[in-house]
C-alpha cells in the first residue's frame, strides 16, 4: 500500500508499484490535466510537483512518491500569477503541453524570482511544444516574476 | 433561395443551441451564395447555428477542428461581430461530425476563407431580425435601431434600447430577411474581426488544466487498448503469443486486428491489441506479446535508396507540368549554366498529444470521442468497416492537442471502432509517442533538380525544375506514381519567376510507407529548393539576394497559368490571383523590418553570422522570411532573429495569426535543423524525441517578429504558410556564415566547421 497527497488529498494506491504517477493521476485519479507526451521524460508534458520541484509524472513510478505531496495543475489555485501571465501574453495555440510549461515556470519561479533568458532557457528546454510557442513562454515568465517580484 | 434559416422550433437541436429561443440556421452553399435562386435540393439541413437565450446567451458553433489554429475562435466572432453581440456572452459550441456542415475537414489552411462570408451574412440577419423585432415593440422604424451598443438594440433618437435576450423571443418570430435585405456591417464598424481584444474561447481552461482533449476522453464501462502494430506497411500477424502478456495485473485480453486490404486509405495498419483496465497496465502487456509478422512487399524500402533512384530520376525528363518559351533551345543558346540538387527526407508530425480515440459501437451506431481534423472522414470510415450507415456514425469532436495533418486520417479511430465492435463495450486506444512516430503518415521524401541559364546581367534565361517525391495519392491508389495536381501545384507550378523559358516537372517515385499531409505539405520541400536555388543564383551573379529576389520576380502582374491545371488552393483565380506586387511587398517589407542590407553588410560574409532571405506565396497568403543565425566555433546553428511578413488578406485575430507565424518559426526550425524519418528495410528509424528531435526553446528561435500588411483582400490562410520559407531563409543565412551551401535536410547532418 502506497501513501501519498494529491493536490492535499490522502490517496492510497494498492495496485502495481511500477504505474507511473502519470498513469494513477489520469486513469485512476481522474486528473487529465497533466498529459502524456512521450513516456521517457523527454517533452515535460507530464509535470507535476513532487514536494514543490518540478518532476516527470511518467519516468516516476508510484512506490517513489510514497508519503509525497503531489501538486497537479488541478492543485494550482486559479490564478496562479504564472497562470495569469499566460492568459495576458495568449501563450497557447493547441494548449497540450502548457499544463506542464505552467508547472515547470511555476517550479522555476519557486526557486529563482527573477530568471534570466538564460536561467528560463535551462529550466524550460526541457519542455517541448510542438505549436511553438516558446518566446510568449519566456515572455509570460518574466511578466509573473515581475507581478510576484 | 433562403440561406438563412429560422429553426427556432425545430426538434433535433441537441446541447445548449436547446436553450435558446432565437435559432438562426444557415444552409451552407459553396458559392456563389444565394446565387440561382433556387434550392439544389430539399434534403439540406441546415447548420451553422447561433442561437440567443432568454437570458441573453449566444451560442455559436464551431464546426471545424481546433488544434492550435484558432478556427474555434476565430470563425464564431465573425458571425458574433456582425450580430452586434459582446462576444464575452458568447458560448462557443464545437459540432458534431455532419455533412449539414458542409466542409468540416480541417486543413489547407481555408477555414476562415470558406466561411468568413457566410458566417457574416448570418449574424447580419440575426442582428436584423432582432432590429426588426424591438422596432415593432416601439412602434418605430427600424432604420433609426442599431446595435451600437453589443448586445442591446438602440434607438437612436430616444435612446430607447432592450437586450438580445428581451428581444430573443419576438426575434424568433421575424421573417428571415432575404439576402438583399442584409446590411453587412462596414469595416470601420467591426468590433472584433481585425481586433486585438480578443483570445481563444478556451483559454481559460487551457492555463488550468481544464481543456478536455481526444486523450481526456471517458465513458462508463471504458477499456484501455495499446496495439502492437507491424514495422513493415501492410504486414499481417502470423501468429502471437500472449501468455506472458495476460499475466501483467490488469490485462484482460488480446484481440488481433485484421490488416488493411490495400490501398490503406484511413483503416487499421493492423496488430495485436492488448485490452486493460488502464493505459500503463495496456501499455506493459503489450510489451510482453510476442508476434510474428507476415512481411509484404515494402520490406524492400530503404531511405538511402530511395535518394538514390529518386535522383536519378530526377536527372531525367519527366511529366511537364508548367512550360514557357523554349527551356531545351536556351540551354543550348549558353549562357552560365548553374545546376543543383536538393534532397529533404521524410517528416512526422508529432503533435503532442499522440493519436487517440474513445469508440462505443453498440445497437448499430458508433458513438466516437476523437482529437480528429476531419469528423466527416471518420464517418465514412467507421462506417465502412463497420457495415453501418455515416450518419450512425456519431463523431464528437474534441480539441486536439496539435495535429499538423496527422489527425486527418483517421486510422486511430477505425483501430478503436474495431475493438469496440468486437468487444461489446466502448473502448481507447492510446497511441504511444513510439507508435506516433513509427506508424506515421509521413511528409513525402523528396528530390529536385533544377538548372539556370544566367546571363550577362545575372537574370536567368531559362529554368528548369524537376521533383521526385511520393504523393499521397498512395493512400487511395497503391500503385500511384506521380503526385496530385495539387500536390505538385503547392510552390513548383507556381514559381512566380519572370523567365522568357521555363519548365517545371514531375518525376514517379513508389510510396512503400504511408504518406500524408504535414503543415503546408509539398511547400515544405519546394519552397527549400527553389529559394534556396534562387539565393545560389543571387551569390553566383553577386548580387544582393533581396535584389536578386526582386529581379527574379519582375514587374508587378498577376500570373498567367494558361497551359496549367493549376488548382490554386481551390479558389479562383479571378479572386485570388497570384498577384506579384503582393509578393514583392512583403520581401520588401521583411527587408526593412530586418534592416536588411545594413545589418547583413555588417555581418560580412563567412564570419560566423548571416541572414537569409526567402519568400514563398501558399494558401493564399504571400511570405516573406529574414532568419538571422550565428554559427559557433563548435558547428552549432543558433537564431537570434527571425522577422517575418505576411499578406493574408483580410484578417480576423491578429494576436492569433502572429503566434501561428512564430510557432511557425519554431516547426520550422524543427525541421531544417532535425527532422529525419528513415526506413531500413521497410522499418521506421526513429521512434520517440531522442532520435526524432524537436526544437527546445533553447535551440529556437529567440526572437520572432512577426509583421502583417494591411489589406482589404478576401482572407487567406494562416496557419500554414509561415512554414515554408523558414528552411530556406536559415539555409541562406547559414550559407552568408559560413560560405556552405547545404542542400539537403536536415542540417544536423553536415558538419559545418
Amino acid at each position: 500500500m502506497i501513501r501519498f497527497k494529491v493536490n492535499g488529498k490522502e490517496k492510497t494506491f494498492d495496485g502495481d508499484p511500477e504505474m507511473p504517477l502519470l498513469w494513477y493521476l489520469r486513469d485512476v485519479a481522474e486528473l487529465t490535466g497533466t498529459k502524456f507526451g512521450c513516456g521517457m521524460a523527454l517533452c515535460g508534458a507530464c509535470t507535476v510537483h513532487q514536494n514543490g520541484a518540478a518532476i516527470r509524472s511518467c519516468t516516476t513510478p508510484l512506490k517513489e512518491v510514497s508519503g509525497a505531496e503531489i501538486t497537479t495543475i488541478e492543485g494550482i489555485a486559479p490564478m496562479h500569477p504564472v497562470q495569469k501571465a499566460w492568459m495576458e501574453i495568449r501563450v497557447p495555440q493547441c494548449g497540450y503541453c502548457q499544463s506542464g510549461q505552467i508547472m515547470q515556470a511555476i517550479a522555476l519561479l519557486k526557486k529563482n524570482k527573477n530568471p534570466s533568458d538564460q536561467d528560463i532557457d535551462t529550466a524550460m528546454s526541457g519542455n517541448l511544444c510542438r505549436c511553438g510557442t516558446y518566446q510568449r513562454i519566456r515572455a509570460a515568465i518574466h511578466q509573473a516574476a515581475r507581478q510576484t517580484a | 433561395m433562403k440561406l438563412i434559416e429560422n429553426v427556432s422550433r425545430r426538434e433535433f437541436l441537441e446541447g445548449t443551441l436547446a436553450t435558446g429561443v432565437f435559432i438562426l440556421g444557415a444552409r451552407f452553399i459553396s458559392e456563389p451564395l444565394w446565387a440561382g435562386g433556387e434550392a439544389p435540393a430539399p434534403a439540406l439541413q441546415p447548420n451553422l447555428w447561433m442561437s440567443i437565450a432568454p437570458d441573453g446567451g449566444v451560442t455559436i458553433v464551431a464546426h471545424r477542428t481546433e488544434m492550435g489554429n484558432g478556427i474555434k475562435t476565430s470563425l464564431p466572432i465573425v458571425l458574433a461581430d456582425e450580430l452586434g453581440a459582446n462576444w464575452s456572452r458568447v458560448k462557443v459550441e464545437q459540432a458534431l461530425g455532419d455533412p449539414k456542415y458542409g466542409d468540416q475537414e480541417t486543413d489547407t489552411s481555408h477555414s476562415v476563407r470558406d466561411f468568413f462570408d457566410l458566417m457574416r451574412q448570418t449574424g447580419a440577419a440575426g442582428r436584423l431580425m432582432l432590429i426588426r423585432a424591438a422596432a415593432a415593440q416601439w412602434s418605430l422604424p427600424p432604420a433609426e435601431c442599431d446595435t451600437s451598443e453589443p448586445h442591446f438594440v438602440r434607438h437612436g433618437p430616444s435612446g430607447r434600447k432592450l437586450g438580445f435576450g428581451e428581444l430573443a423571443e419576438s426575434a424568433a418570430k421575424q421573417p428571415v430577411p432575404g439576402r438583399e435585405e442584409l446590411k453587412l456591417n462596414p469595416r470601420s464598424a467591426w468590433r472584433y474581426i481585425g481586433k486585438e481584444n480578443h483570445h481563444l474561447c478556451d483559454l481559460p481552461d487551457m492555463v488550468n488544466g481544464k481543456a478536455r482533449y481526444g486523450i481526456d476522453q471517458t465513458v462508463q464501462g471504458m477499456v484501455y487498448a495499446a496495439v502492437e502494430r507491424p514495422a513493415v506497411l501492410g504486414a499481417s500477424v502470423k501468429s502471437h503469443d500472449d501468455k506472458e502478456a495476460l499475466k501483467v495485473p490488469g490485462v484482460k485480453q488480446t484481440v488481433v486486428i485484421d490488416t488493411f486490404k490495400p490501398p490503406h486509405g484511413h483503416q487499421p495498419t493492423g496488430g495485436v491489441a492488448v485490452i486493460a483496465e488502464n493505459t500503463w497496465a495496456a501499455f506493459q502487456g503489450r510489451k510482453k506479446l510476442k508476434v510474428e509478422w507476415d512481411n509484404g512487399s515494402h520490406v524492400g524500402y530503404n531511405s538511402e535508396q530511395f535518394r538514390k533512384t529518386a535522383t536519378e530520376t530526377a536527372r531525367k525528363p519527366g511529366q511537364v507540368i508548367r512550360n514557357i518559351g523554349n527551356v531545351d533551345a536556351a540551354f543550348r543558346n549558353g549562357g552560365t549554366i548553374l545546376e543543383a540538387e536538393y534532397y529533404t527526407p521524410h517528416l512526422a508530425h508529432a503533435p503532442m498529444e499522440p493519436p487517440v480515440a474513445v469508440v462505443d459501437v453498440r445497437d448499430g451506431k458508433a458513438y466516437c470521442w476523437a482529437p480528429t481534423q476531419d469528423p466527416q472522414q471518420v464517418q465514412k470510415t467507421l462506417a465502412d468497416l463497420l457495415g453501418i450507415k455515416p450518419e450512425d456514425v456519431v463523431c464528437h469532436v474534441t480539441l486536439l492537442g496539435g495535429g499538423f495533418g496527422r489527425k486527418s486520417f483517421q486510422d486511430f479511430v477505425a483501430e478503436a471502432a474495431v475493438l469496440s465492435q468486437k468487444l461489446h463495450q466502448p473502448v481507447k486506444v492510446v497511441w504511444s509517442r513510439e507508435d506516433d512516430i513509427r506508424f506515421g503518415y509521413y511528409h513525402p521524401s523528396a528530390v529536385m533538380y533544377l538548372k539556370a541559364a544566367v546571363g550577362r546581367h545575372g537574370k536567368p534565361s531559362a529554368w528548369l525544375q524537376r521533383s521526385v517525391f511520393q504523393g499521397s495519392a498512395s493512400t487511395t491508389d497503391a500503385d500511384v506514381l506521380y503526385p496530385g495536381q495539387d500536390e505538385i501545384d503547392n510552390g513548383w507550378t507556381d514559381v512566380p519567376y519572370d523567365i522568357p523559358n521555363h519548365r517545371a516537372e514531375s518525376g514517379p517515385a513508389r510510396a512503400n510507407v504511408r504518406i500524408g499531409w504535414l503543415r503546408s505539405v509539398t511547400n515544405v520541400f519546394h519552397a527549400f529548393a527553389v529559394q534556396s536555388f534562387a539565393d545560389e543564383l543571387a551569390h553566383a551573379a553577386k548580387r544582393d539576394p533581396v535584389q536578386n529576389q526582386l529581379a527574379l520576380i519582375g514587374p508587378d502582374r498577376k500570373i498567367d497559368f494558361a497551359g496549367t491545371k493549376y488548382q490554386n488552393y481551390g479558389a479562383s483565380l479571378e479572386q485570388y490571383p497570384y498577384d506579384t506586387a503582393r509578393l514583392r511587398r512583403v520581401i520588401e517589407m521583411a527587408a526593412e523590418k530586418s534592416g536588411w542590407g545594413k545589418r547583413s553588410a555588417d555581418m560580412g560574409f563567412g564570419k560566423g553570422r548571416g541572414m537569409g532571405i526567402a519568400a514563398h506565396r501558399s494558401f493564399l497568403t504571400y511570405v516573406a522570411t529574414v532568419v538571422e543565425v550565428e554559427v559557433d566555433s563548435k558547428g552549432q546553428v543558433h537564431i537570434p532573429n527571425v522577422w517575418t511578413t505576411l499578406d493574408a488578406g483580410t484578417v480576423v485575430s491578429p494576436d492569433n495569426i502572429r503566434n501561428q507565424f512564430e510557432g511557425a518559426a519554431v516547426f520550422g526550425t524543427s525541421l531544417a535543423l532535425f527532422g529525419e524519418i528513415t526506413a531500413t528495410n521497410g522499418v521506421i528509424d526513429q521512434s520517440n524525441f531522442n532520435n526524432y528531435p524537436l526544437a527546445r526553446m533553447n535551440r529556437a528561435p529567440r526572437h520572432v517578429e512577426v509583421h502583417i500588411v494591411e489589406s482589404e483582400a478576401p482572407p487567406a490562410g494562416v496557419g500554414e504558410p509561415g512554414v515554408p520559407p523558414f528552411a530556406p531563409a536559415l539555409y541562406n543565412a547559414v550559407f552568408a556564415a559560413t560560405g556552405k551551401r547545404v542542400r539537403e535536410l536536415p542540417l544536423s547532418k553536415t558538419k559545418l566547421v
